[in-house]
């Protein structure tokens, strides 16, 4: 193939749902034996754009090139037929297929179901790439890395060209990353096109060749990853200059808030999710938890919160007026009123803490409801805090009364991020506060949690992206399948030193 | 001995109750692995036991001297096509239009029911009387296509061999459903289809033609069970009564049998006797209504039992209940 080819080249595509316009007429092109990172914030149009791609969505304008000529992509066969593999940043797989099984779905080579023949041409894929994967291995027993991999063995089984992997990072150990890296760099060798999405600047330094940039639906520009620098991209990314540096001031007072002392807890499945628990939160600090999703993050904060059943331990909270008090046994209700508070952002934000087709005042409501005596409820007081968050926290609504589930990810986060604050709390739990936000909310709640921490508040912050941890936290508590696999440092501690402690406990690979 | 005998005669007539449930149940089997949930079996068996009835009744007195085989295929491609119907229309509104699987399916149940006793109704009144057919065709229904030394052996004889052509069918539809769900590529994609519809469609492969044709035909062999009824239990008459609550117990069976028509066949028999308990087994002050409910009690335990032991595989398919569209966000 001539080199001066793409492989694949978009031409002023555009891509509306509704009124709002996820892609403006934006081109691209990629080529082979190149890694191409598409960079942008969330909401930027990275997915939506390379879901043109791969068929799930139809562009409404513009042209798709494959090798020069003009192509339509209508379906995700379409997609596949023009050499084109997609690994969607939420896997597709069916959990109780093996990983061979998942990886012939689809696949109209013969008519015949011959399993064994799809295990053996696994097994070469893998070992031609360096994958480590058991073909018979059914996908609820793997971990989210291995997944990962069957879904990249999926698009080469079918003799993908042109690889499109959609924030492939966000779940992985810095270990499996650099993994993930390495194989991609064995692809590129093997004149593959490579596009991988993210926001993360040092993936984008570390992996890529040329790097394009999207912002708010528009098509910025491409550089060349040798040319340019992390600030730069981060220009380019929102749009002016940003500083990429959390403030992390030490505040001097420091006091024991919360002794957690050999808690256990088991799920509804009777599985082990926390294994004696220890350790201490002090008041005027962010303690930062860590580990590989479903560690036991969850029911850490939730048994705090006393809203998950507490197999043995103690939960010790010592306020800031003195005396001490066991939180075991009490009440969501009760412990809310001690001043313990969870701000929990699930994966999908309405999911807890917020009712969608409510208005902000209805939302506040939901915690105060209990305050007002008599049948009816008092709107006035819950209607001011919602016009004080709104202000507070610049949230964009068209009313305070406007149902938030129509609000974008970001302000829903900080309406439901400002009630817990607005209760003035003395432990502030908060668990991926900033996922699926832009840089700039992002930065203005670890803001927030940097601002609680200086008011004496215990801030235990579960985050995802290790980076962040490290230069917002104070102290970082490493969980490995249920159990404290460490504590660390923040201003000293490194990422692989984190890395390891979230695969195995006291940082010592496993016998 | 006398017990012997009793046990014997209590499972052939389980067999013979058991028979319209295994399609009713294999049929919704294949319905469910597509990710529908189709509550109105109820209702196609009526239909399926009405239509296939009209089949035979007008079949018969068109030409007089009717041949055996021709009649039975008439009345199941009859009940298969009034079932094919009413299922097409459920995935039209659950598939194409995206309307509540459950709230659709309950209508369909009704809208069956309905329609079902309107025909055989208007069929009766029209015969003047009641509908019925000749007592050649009759015994043939009921007969067993297996030669009858082999019927002769003792004790097993009439057990293994002697139940009607329609028993062995609905194995052997059991069997291929197996072995179809199993073994080949269309199976492998249609259980894609019903645990995860956005993988299979990422995969290429077309979620609608999936769950049309698997419902269709799904409630095309559930319909079967319907006429089944009609032909042997019930005697080749219509009345209003005798198919309620089959339907029901299909659907309570499919959980029983965790979804896998293998477990049906041994499923329906002890479905039939669980059904048929009260007419062969009295105890005196135990009233026939608690007998009535024992396959519902017995499905409720399945259920619970299989909540407890966790295993991810006997599970009902993810997808199931879901309506799915592509371009969600």
């Amino acid at each position: 193939m001539e080199k001066n080819c793409y492989a694949i080249e978009l031409r002023g595509i555009t891509k509306r749902f509704g009124p709002v316009v996820a892609n403006d007429s934006i081109d691209l092109g990629l080529r082979r034996g190149e890694i191409l990172a598409l960079l942008g914030e969330n909401g930027s149009g990275k997915t939506t754009l390379m879901n043109m791609l791969a068929g799930i969505y139809l562009p409404d304008e513009g042209q798709i090139l494959s090798e020069g000529h003009p192509i339509a992509i209508r379906s995700p066969k379409d997609s596949f037929a023009h050499g084109i593999g997609m690994i969607h940043q939420h896997y597709k797989l069916v959990d109780v297929f093996s990983a061979a099984e998942n990886i012939v779905l689809g696949m109209e080579d013969e008519k015949k179901l011959d399993i064994k023949k799809a295990n053996a041409k696994v097994r070469e894929i893998c070992q031609r790439y360096g994958f480590e994967i058991d073909p018979e291995k059914k996908v609820y027993d793997m971990s989210v890395s291995e997944k990962q991999t069957v879904e990249i063995v999926k698009v080469l089984y079918r003799g993908a060209e042109i690889l499109i992997l959609d924030e492939p990072t966000a779940v992985l150990t810095p270990q499996e990353t650099d993994r993930l890296f390495t194989v991609l760099r064995n692809m590129r060798d093997d004149n593959k096109a490579i596009v991988i999405i993210t926001h993360k600047l040092n993936e984008v330094m570390a992996i890529s060749d040329k790097v394009a940039v999207l912002r708010k639906g528009k098509y910025i520009g491409t550089v060349e990853t040798a040319q340019t620098n992390p600030q730069a991209l981060t220009d380019m990314m929102v749009g002016r200059a940003v500083t990429l540096n959390i403030d992390r001031p030490f505040n001097e007072n420091q006091a024991e808030r919360l002794k957690v002392s050999g808690l256990s807890c088991y799920d509804h499945e009777h599985v082990k999710k926390l294994d004696k628990v220890s350790f201490t939160a002090m008041g005027g600090e962010i303690l930062g938890v860590a580990g590989i999703a479903g560690s036991g993050q969850k029911e850490l904060l939730e048994s705090i919160a006393g809203l998950c059943p507490i197999a043995e331990g103690s939960i010790r909270y010592l306020p800031p007026e003195g005396g001490e008090d066991e939180l075991v046994g009490k009440t969501p209700t009760q412990i809310r009123k001690k001043g313990v508070s969870l701000a929990f952002i699930p994966e999908d934000r309405l999911g807890m803490g917020l009712v969608g087709s409510m208005g902000m005042t209805g939302n506040m409501m939901l915690r105060s409801w209990r305050r007002g005596g008599g049948p009816f409820v008092k709107r006035k007081d819950p209607r001011a805090l919602a016009a004080k968050v709104l202000n507070d926290l610049e949230v964009v609504t068209p009313g305070i009364e406007y149902p938030v589930r129509k609000l974008s990810g970001g302000n829903v986060q900080k309406v439901l991020v400002g009630r817990e604050i607005a209760t003035s709390p003395s432990v502030l739990m908060t668990a991926y506060a900033v996922r699926g936000l832009d840089i700039n909310t992002s930065y203005t709640i670890y803001n927030l949690m940097t601002e609680q921490k200086m008011r004496g508040t215990a801030v235990i912050f579960v985050g995802e992206d290790l980076d962040v941890l490290l230069e917002l936290c104070d102290r970082i508590l490493v969980l490995c399948g249920g159990k404290v696999s460490g504590v660390v440092d923040a201003r000293t501690a490194t990422k692989e030193e984190i890395g390891l402690l979230m695969t195995s406990v006291g940082g010592k690979e496993e016998a | 001995m006398k017990a012997i005998d009793t046990v014997i005669l209590l499972l052939i007539a389980a067999i013979t109750y058991g028979t319209p449930l295994l399609y009713g149940t294999v049929g919704e089997i294949l319905t469910e692995k597509s990710g529908n949930l189709n509550l109105g079996v109820e209702g196609i068996m009526f239909m399926g036991g009405a239509f296939g009835l009209g089949g035979v009744y007008y079949y018969e007195k068109l030409s007089g001297s009717p041949s055996g085989l021709i009649a039975i295929l008439i009345a199941l491609l009859c009940a298969f096509l009034a079932g094919a119907l009413a299922s097409l229309i459920f995935s039209f509104l659950t598939t194409t239009l995206r309307a509540n699987q459950n709230v659709t399916g309950l209508a369909l149940a009704i809208f069956g029911t309905g329609v079902g006793q309107f025909a055989g109704e208007m069929m009766r009144v029209r015969a003047g009387g009641y509908v019925t057919i000749s007592n050649a065709l009759k015994d043939l229904f009921s007969a067993s296509p297996f030669p009858k030394f082999l019927q002769d052996i003792p004790y097993v004889g009439k057990l293994l061999f002697g139940s009607s052509h329609f028993f062995y069918l609905g194995i052997l539809v059991a069997v291929v459903m197996h072995l179809f769900l199993k073994k080949t590529r269309k199976g492998l994609y249609l259980r894609a289809v019903g645990e995860n519809p956005g993988t299979a469609d990422s995969a290429g492969i077309n979620v609608t033609r999936y769950k049309y044709l698997a419902t269709v035909i799904g409630g095309g062999i559930s319909a079967i069970g319907g006429v089944v009824y009609i032909l042997t239990t019930a005697g080749c008459t219509w009345n209003n009564e005798g198919l309620s609550g089959v339907g029901w117990l299909a659907v309570a069976l499919v959980i029983f049998c965790m979804w896998r028509p293998l477990a049906a066949i041994w499923g329906s028999v002890l479905f039939g006797a669980l059904m048929i308990l009260y007419m062969r087994l009295q105890i005196s002050f135990i009233p026939t209504e608690l007998y009535k409910i024992l396959p519902y009690v017995v499905t409720v335990i399945v259920l619970i039992l299989s909540s407890l032991r966790n295993n991810k595989e006997k599970q009902p398919p993810e997808g199931l209940g879901l309506a799915y569209f592509r371009e969600d966000r």
